[in-house]
């Protein structure tokens, strides 16, 4: 664990934090979208709240896979596992989003879906060769850097012959979503986001590399620096974005030199080209329809595509009214702000997505920060 | 009490989901709304992993069971046998019991290997012997293939408790220190690795061992200042810690670089998306000390094999919200919560 160790090193994440208040003006406060859920994890997980100064903020972005996820897909997704010939297999972290009607693929199991949790695209392809009988589903979700293995798991699909193979895709895109941010309409009820940079993704900057992220530096004047997810990573970066404000620069930098390359991954590029192609729009939970945000598997590969296969109709679904998800995950809003935050929603009983995977912001808050806000706390359950 | 919102069971339309047998809130509502309600009584309403009382002629006695559905059933420095023995030993001894006697249901699949089977009773007899405790009674079903998975145990145990030792989940006080008995997450990271559908090898063994014998050390160091002791096992250690506080209206605060935890097992849960801290013991205890004799207890623990790499990892403190803080090997602050929802396969 040496590799990982240095880059969680208590006495360099002080000196960093001395770099960073030094440099921060204090007349002035600073706002950073971490985009990915990964970051949000390591911010909360490793308290790095702590360790900046009072006026730097840390927007939590809309980048965990399952959060964006709207309710209707998840419906799809039920309605497919309940059809007697098929096995869904899916990531651990969907098995509890709330759907709709009350249900989630866990409580669907629970009423007899044959529905698995796998680690990977490949075991799903595995479960597919052990039950010939079987149609096999994968439910394949997340940003860039999960794309590449769906397509490999399809391509292993086709060489292998198998024929009780599909994919349901629901693989997003990372800089079509910062920019929908960045162009959302200030509405009249929710504060205008004054996200001032980025902390660019990690792994899915490894696969498309930098040059996607220029149209923010040059078209919005927004600084983003492409960050690793170990927590040293994170401050780093956040010094780096308080230093080109500071100086009025907007660039992409790269802290995250020791995996992503500025062309990214040329190989990983091409496989997803040849197997997926844009759709024209699709629907993210917090931003809405977002045209070009999404990919589908190209007519060529149509004998995987589980939407065809089955004839899948997403049928909008409502998010619960209450639920604040849309604006924190715009930015606009903090969990702690959502009334349903820690008494109705939890972890436990996720009412919106964000409380469900680890990766969401209320989740985040919930499991790792909420005692930042003991005041807010006790006035909420006694409201409750 | 903190309370949060709890979502009312469905008798009518509701089923049980995995998410009832993990160890977290879910499981919790199941057994207040369900079994506490058909069952009410003081004894249960003690909230310990085992019960104890006085006997009709003097003394104390503990009772407890557990039921053991691992999967898989042989694993890395360990089997369904011997930890059908040492989960209930633990939770005789966690409240400062001697183990006495145990009793083993098996209920076994049709189409299960004899052969396995003689090598899990074999384990399981080796393992009484050597916590030493006997197996008094037991019970063999046989259900139809396909209505269990292999082989599923069940075992209950008897104990008594010294004289003057009364050990209970609350009675945590602030200013008391908390000492764990070794590295955290051995267990579950083992039968994780010896899973076939996850593709790493690790070279980390199960944990599972009988703890009693370290606990009469213990006892023996600390006596009456010993207010607590409980294995954390499904949910880990923080399960356990938050578990412990709400039990006796406390907060904890502990330290990160404190917890023992072996690079490999921090690897693996690293590469699973898990927390250490999460991830179950079967050869571990916390206990919670007076101050004045947590340096005793701890040099009295360290002199005994199981407790070797015993470490004080924080402290009780007071806390209307019974959270479990810690400060983490960044600097920085959080949480350490349940594991919401069922994330891992059976364990135990
Ligand atoms: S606390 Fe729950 S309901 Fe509120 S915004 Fe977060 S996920 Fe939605």
């Amino acid at each position: 664990m040496k590799y990982v160790d240095e880059y969680r090193d208590g006495d360099k994440a002080r000196d960093i934090a001395a770099a960073i208040a030094a440099e921060v003006q204090p007349d002035r406060s600073y706002a950073f979208m971490e985009f990915c859920g990964g970051h949000t994890h390591a911010i909360s997980r490793y308290g790095i709240e702590d360790l900046l100064p009072k006026n730097v903020r840390m927007i939590h972005g809309p980048g965990c896979p399952v959060c964006v996820l709207p309710i209707g897909r998840i419906d799809d997704a039920i309605r497919l596992a309940k059809r007697p010939e098929v096995t869904l297999c899916t990531y651990a972290d969907l098995m509890r989003v709330p759907a709709s009607g009350g249900l989630s693929l866990m409580k669907a199991k629970a009423a007899g879906a044959d529905i698995r949790m796998v680690y990977s695209s490949l075991d799903a392809i595995r479960i597919a060769e052990a039950n010939p009988e079987r149609q096999v589903v994968f439910f394949a979700i997340g940003f860039e850097t999960t794309t590449p293995p769906t397509a490999v798991a399809l391509k292993t699909a086709e060489a292998k012959g198998l024929k009780n193979f599909s994919i349901y895709c629901n693989h997003v895109l990372t800089p079509v979503a910062m920019r929908a941010i960045l162009e959302m309409p200030p509405t009249p009820d929710e504060p205008p986001i004054a996200i001032e940079g980025f902390v660019g993704p990690s792994h899915v900057s490894a696969i498309i590399g930098m040059e996607p992220y220029r149209v923010f530096a040059r078209d919005y004047h927004k600084p983003v620096v492409i960050s690793g997810f170990e927590p040293l990573d994170v401050m780093y970066s956040i010094l780096m974005l308080v230093r080109q404000v500071n100086e009025q620069r907007s660039e992409v930098e790269n802290q995250y030199i020791r995996a992503v390359k500025t062309e990214g991954n040329r190989v990983a590029i091409d496989l997803c080209d040849e197997v997926f192609e844009l759709r024209e729009s699709f629907e993210w939970r917090g931003l809405g329809a977002v045209p070009k945000s999404a990919l589908k598997l190209r007519d060529a590969y149509a004998f995987y595509d589980a939407e065809k296969r089955f004839t899948v109709e997403t049928q909008p679904a409502e998010d619960n009214p209450a639920c604040e998800c849309g604006a924190i995950l715009r930015g606009q809003k903090k969990p702690a702000d959502c009334r349903l935050f820690g008494t109705v929603c939890t972890p436990e009983t996720p009412t919106g997505a964000c409380m469900v995977s680890s990766e969401g912001a209320c989740a985040a808050h919930w499991t790792y920060g909420r005692f930042r806000h003991r005041e807010t706390n006790s006035a909420l359950r006694k409201s409750a | 009490m903190t309370k949060t919102f709890r979502r009312k069971l469905d008798f009518k339309a509701g089923r049980v989901d995995m998410s009832h047998g993990a160890g977290g809130r879910a499981m919790a509502e199941l057994i207040s709304s369900i079994f506490k309600d058909a069952f009410g009584n003081e004894l249960l309403e003690q909230g310990n992993d085992q019960a104890s009382f006085p006997t009709p002629s003097g003394g104390r006695m503990v009772m407890t069971t557990d039921g053991y559905v691992v999967s898989p059933i042989f694993f890395p420095g360990g089997d369904i046998g011997s930890l059908a023995v040492h989960g209930t030993v633990n939770d005789l001894a966690m409240a400062g019991a001697k183990p006495l006697y145990l009793s083993a249901s098996y209920i076994i699949e049709e189409g299960f290997p004899l052969g396995d089977l003689k090598r899990i009773a074999d384990s399981m007899g080796a393992a009484a012997k050597a916590a030493g405790v006997m197996i008094v009674t037991g019970d063999t079903k046989v259900v139809e293939r396909g209505k269990a998975d292999g082989v599923f145990i069940s075992t209950a145990g008897v104990g008594v408790v010294p004289d003057g030792i009364n050990l209970s989940g609350d009675r945590a006080r602030p200013g008391d220190k908390v000492i764990v008995s070794g590295s955290m997450g051995d267990h579950g990271v083992a039968i994780m690795s010896s899973r076939e559908n996850l593709t790493f090898e690790t070279e980390i063994l199960s944990d599972s061992a009988a703890l009693n014998g370290l606990v009469d050390a213990m006892v023996a160091a600390a006596g009456p200042h010993l207010r607590l002791m409980r294995d954390p096992t499904r949910g880990g250690l923080a399960a356990t810690l938050n578990e412990l506080a709400h039990q006796s209206g406390v907060g904890f605060r502990i330290v990160e670089d404190h917890i023992p935890i072996k690079r490999q097992v921090a690897a693996a849960c690293e590469l699973l998306g898990l927390d250490p801290l999460n991830v179950a013991n079967e050869g571990k205890l916390v206990a919670v000390v007076a101050a004045e004799a947590a340096e005793g207890l701890l040099a009295a623990m360290r002199s005994h094999p199981l407790g070797a790499e015993a470490a004080i990892i924080g402290e009780a403190v007071e806390d209307d919200q019974r959270f479990v803080q810690m400060t983490t090997g960044f600097g920085g602050g959080r949480i350490v919560d349940w594991l919401a929802g069922e994330q891992l396969p059976r364990i135990c």
